[in-house]
């Protein structure tokens, strides 16, 4: 049984449909990666796996029980999904490991000294220990955006997902951010991911899904995908994206 | 994009039949939990030992009648006083709360005025601002100063709620963040056309609900006017009860000032939501 089902999912705004029909499936520990331009539904997928959003039409299974059914509690849902934001949505408010702890302490009921030390061992994993009890405005994009991960991975979610994590650093952040992403593959983490940074994306996923106008068109391994790909649209994509970068 | 055309599958028609039973559900408890909370409120009152007393002397329809027509007359002077108040409250809040802004060192004085102003006006009770001002313009027999009871009522009601309007207007001001300033002045605009074109448009969309909230309250206020001698709806009703020892012109004044009230503060309402969603986006 896969980890995550997506089974035929329509997504309706406005009396256009932005999702058509999607079907995917996400086995324990892999990494998908969603690619695709702006407005081909990448991120309204992810919200809609979170439940964010209401799917119109479709099913989506998480250990094969329906999470899209309108009886099914959303916060039970989403408390076994870590999702984290473009823009990093840290609470300012909060030192780091506040934003850390919280969720752990207030919707999954550790004491505080155990979500501490959690905290403080997921901050050292990911060599940001000094931060813990700064608030998020002293820190870098990157290092907001890495306790934003730490956070979500706090809860010990089943899933993650990162909807464009690293689209607002620059350049010099993104690395230090794919590296806690790498990390987390390597623990085995099964991750959704939408991206624009086609390298990163080759090396990291399992299985690399191209959207297009609502539609999954195409899937495979990333060497297939980005050798040699099956659609039209893929290499038209793959190539303005090339083309882009060698500017 | 392609429009939406497409046939639902069985399961979203399945799903969207429960959700309208859900909602049917919803809508049945809220309905019935109102009439059993509602049904508890009246019996709790009407089987208290004094309710006859109450309802004769509070709800009696002949009390209530013979008031009703002055009353409702009275009320028509607190809608004008509101009326002609509130564009004059607005436009002394907007000068204040841009005087405060003014940051060259030449206006010192006149941010100065302005602070003391707020402060002051803030500080002392509207009812006590009616009274000095109702009582004391007139005392000081100045030429050209009014003497009429609703002008001194409408000139107290503006100097008290400007304070507090400026007040609104001022935190509306600078929440646009600096950045906006900042872009507006990179473009060769001056503070004034800085002001006039990009700040005070943004500052404008966020202080209505909270202004709006401050006109609900000036609605109300009105009636304090009746304390230095204006015959409005709290004054008839007065002197209706006076006269019959019957409070039910009371409710009659309460009952008009309600009415004015609940459009105004369903409006705030719809305001703040809209403005929630647009941000919220």
């Amino acid at each position: 049984m896969s980890l995550l089902t997506i089974e035929d999912v329509w997504k309706d705004y406005h009396g256009t449909s932005v999702l058509r029909g999607i079907d995917l499936a996400v086995e324990a520990h892999e990494v998908v990666c969603l690619i695709g331009a702006s407005g081909s539904g990448k991120s309204t997928l992810l919200r809609c796996v979170n439940l964010l959003e209401t799917v119109d039409d479709g099913a989506i299974y998480l250990d094969g029980v329906e999470i899209t059914d309108v009886r099914a509690n959303a916060d039970d849902v989403r408390k076994r999904m870590g999702i984290v934001f473009q823009a990093f949505n840290l609470f300012p408010h909060m030192t780091v490991l506040d934003n850390i702890t919280l969720a752990p302490r207030k919707v999954h009921g550790v004491g505080r000294a155990e979500a501490e030390e959690q905290a403080r061992d997921l901050l050292a994993r990911f060599g940001l220990s000094d931060k813990a009890a700064a608030y998020p405005d002293r820190l870098s994009g990157g290092q907001q955006q890495r306790v934003a991960i730490i956070r979500a991975l706090a809860t010990q979610p089943r899933l993650m997902l990162l909807d464009e994590v690293t689209s607002a650093l620059d350049p010099a952040l993104v690395t230090e951010v794919l590296g806690v992403i790498r990390e987390l593959k390597e623990g085995g983490m099964t991750m959704i991911l939408t991206t624009h940074e086609m390298g990163f994306c080759r090396e990291i996923a399992d299985t690399v899904c191209f959207l297009d106008d609502g539609v999954l068109l195409e899937r495979g391994t990333p060497e297939q995908i980005f050798t040699d790909p099956a659609e039209p649209r893929t290499r038209e994509f793959l190539k303005s994206v090339l083309d882009a970068r060698r500017i | 994009m392609s429009e939406v055309t497409r046939v639902r599958s069985e399961r979203q028609l399945r799903r969207e039949r429960l959700r309208r039973t859900r909602a049917v559900r919803s809508g049945t408890i809220a309905t019935v939990s109102t009439i059993v909370f509602l049904g508890a409120a009246a019996v709790a009152v009407t089987g208290s030992p004094g309710w006859p007393r109450v309802q004769d002397s509070f709800f009696n329809p002949e009390a209530f009648a013979r008031a009703w027509p002055d009353v409702l007359d009275g009320f028509w002077t607190n809608v004008q006083i509101f009326l002609i108040a509130e564009p004059l409250i607005l436009l002394l809040g907007l000068l204040v709360a841009l005087t405060r802004n003014l940051r060259a060192p030449v206006f010192f004085p006149l941010r100065a005025l302005a602070v003391a102003y707020t402060d002051v006006f803030r500080g002392v009770p509207t009812l006590l601002v009616i009274l000095l001002v109702g009582f004391g313009v007139p005392a000081l027999n100045l030429q050209g100063a009014p003497k009429d009871e609703v002008t001194l009522g409408v000139i107290a009601l503006t100097l008290a709620y400007g304070a507090y309007v400026a007040e609104v207007f001022r935190a509306g001001i600078d929440s646009v963040h600096p950045s906006q300033r900042a872009a507006a002045r990179s473009l060769g605009l001056s503070h004034g056309k800085t002001m006039r074109y990009v700040v005070l448009p943004q500052a404008w969309r966020r202080v209505v609900p909270p202004l709006l909230n401050d006109f609900v309250s000036l609605q109300k206020d009105t009636a304090l006017v009746s304390t230095i001698g204006v015959i409005e709806a709290l004054r008839q009703a007065q002197i209706y009860a006076a006269s019959k020892f019957n409070y039910t012109p009371y409710l009659a004044a309460a009952l008009l000032f309600v009415l004015l009230t609940i459009p105004m503060a369903r409006l705030t309402d719809y305001l703040a939501a809209r403005s929630q969603r647009r941000r919220g986006q």
